[in-house]
């Protein structure tokens, strides 16, 4: 009687061990997949405050100037580009995530040329109206870094997850695919500087 | 001639100056200190301001947290070492958790001096209220034209009321009970779960006094469980850590009751020069 008990308490021990540690390992890795899902729904919720934004900022600059017809136009196309490109934050391949960088980095550099565009017209400068929305707008381009770079810390920690020995092998299985992360806009390492101060 | 000569220099100055900017871009990282032990409203790395100076502000801030919750810190530090003040605000604000943790609402104002820029970071709680225009219009009409005179104090003290008044009525005071009448509950919990431990094993051993005859191997469920509580001890090796966190705020004398109540900042805010 006591023969068999020491083989099946093993085996027991083992089964226990190896669903603790999977358990462990999917849990973690859900966890973290799912966090990285949120932090990328800030992201877009960044991008999109921004382009409420832009919507009030350009109803002002025709407003109050007679403004340059095709900067504004430009502004209003990358727009509704940038409007029209959402992923889904179970879709983050890196097909759809270049193709919304590229959106995105499309209406920042139309609406930086605006911006400076307005420097030449200083009515419009001073209209506080327009002022408020350049400081809202300051911050959110800060959201969005902010935003984007927890995102890409959240992936890394998702990564380090599913690429650790021996999690790597059974993360293909569990269909643990690895994140796209959002890699800086080419062409425009430094941020939109909304401040231009060319003081003559 | 003269004008060619001229426009080269300009242009020269031009590219240099690019050529800094996409430098101190790339590799600017300001190294956020650790969240202090003792928790307050005012830590001046520079000595800007003298201790009279610093320990009314303080106070004032203290005060005010202890009526609203919110909490609102100063940071005076020399430089961002390059580091945009906007992001380096949100980025501290959010891993040193000002504010209470429901409400996310902390305010950070970041000073560097070196760099002549000032900062007003939002919590999430506080954006609605203190809009990044109005941040904006504090530190242009209220901060700045104060440093510009050199009075540090003066622009801290009348922008943080100006704050005051943004935030009035928004944030319902969940008074903070003051420390010195808080006795932290956890380590009286483990004190008697420890008497009711040693009394349990009295009256065990009592019992099975001359029972301890039978089989001295391990029993099915004893290795089962046995092996699961090592399972359990040997991952579990991040709880340690959490716990009594509150102690550090006993000691400076001053500090917010409790400590920053973890409060999440998103980038919300502005900055100015002078």
């Amino acid at each position: 009687m006591k023969k068999w008990i020491i083989p099946v308490a093993i085996v027991l021990i083992v089964a226990i061990w190896g669903y603790n540690a999977y358990k462990g390992f999917y849990n973690t890795g859900i966890e973290y997949q799912e966090d990285a899902k949120t932090k990328w729904s800030n992201v877009e919720s960044a991008y999109q405050r921004r382009s409420d934004l832009i919507g009030n900022l350009v109803k002002t600059v025709q407003g109050a100037a007679d403004f340059e017809k095709s900067t504004l136009e430009s502004v209003i196309s990358a727009r509704a580009k940038a409007t029209s490109v959402n992923i889904d934050a179970s879709n983050l391949n890196a097909e759809n995530m270049a193709q919304f960088q590229q959106a995105q980095s499309g209406l920042t550099s139309a609406l930086s040329r605006l911006l400076v565009t307005v420097e030449r017209y200083p009515d419009l400068k001073a209209n506080q109206n327009f002022r408020e929305l350049q400081s809202q707008l300051e911050g959110t381009e800060n959201r969005i870094n902010v935003a984007r770079d927890r995102y890409n810390e959240q992936v890394g920690e998702y990564e380090k997850h599913i690429n650790r020995f021996p999690n790597n092998i059974f993360a293909g299985w569990v269909g643990f695919e690895p994140m796209e992360r959002y890699k800086a806009d080419a062409g425009s390492e430094k941020a939109p500087d909304v401040e231009f101060d060319f003081k003559n | 001639m003269k004008s060619q000569k001229g426009s080269m220099r300009c242009l020269k100055t031009l590219i240099l100056i690019c050529f800094l900017g996409i430098t101190s871009q790339s590799n600017a990282q300001y190294d956020i200190p650790p969240k202090p032990s003792i928790q307050t409203s005012v830590y001046d790395y520079i000595r800007l301001l003298n201790e009279g100076q610093k320990s009314s502000l303080e106070r004032k801030l203290i005060t005010y947290s202890d009526s609203t919750s919110t909490q609102i810190v100063v940071i005076i530090i020399p430089s961002t070492q390059g580091e945009n003040i906007n992001y380096l605000g949100a980025q501290w604000g959010q891993k040193w958790g000002i504010g209470q943790e429901d409400e996310d609402n902390g305010v950070l104002i970041l000073l560097a001096q070196n760099d002549r820029k000032i900062a007003i970071s939002t919590g999430y709680g506080v954006e609605e209220y203190l809009t990044d225009a109005l941040a904006k219009r504090i530190i242009e009409r209220i901060i700045v034209p104060q440093f510009k005179q050199g009075n540090y104090y003066q622009g801290l003290n009348k922008g943080t009321d100006a704050v005051f008044q943004v935030l009035t009525g928004s944030f319902k005071g969940t008074p903070q009970q003051n420390r010195s009448t808080n006795i932290p509950i956890g380590p009286f919990l483990i004190f008697i779960f420890f008497v009711i431990l040693v009394i349990l094993s009295r009256i065990n051993r009592n019992r099975g006094g001359n029972g301890g005859a039978g089989s001295s191997s391990y029993d099915l469920w004893d290795i089962i469980i046995l092996s699961n509580m090592g399972r359990g001890s040997y991952g579990g090796s991040s709880s340690s850590s959490g716990g009594f966190g509150s102690g550090g705020s006993f000691g400076g004398g001053g500090g917010f009751g409790g400590g920053f109540g973890g409060g999440g900042f998103g980038g919300g805010g502005a900055s100015g020069g002078w």
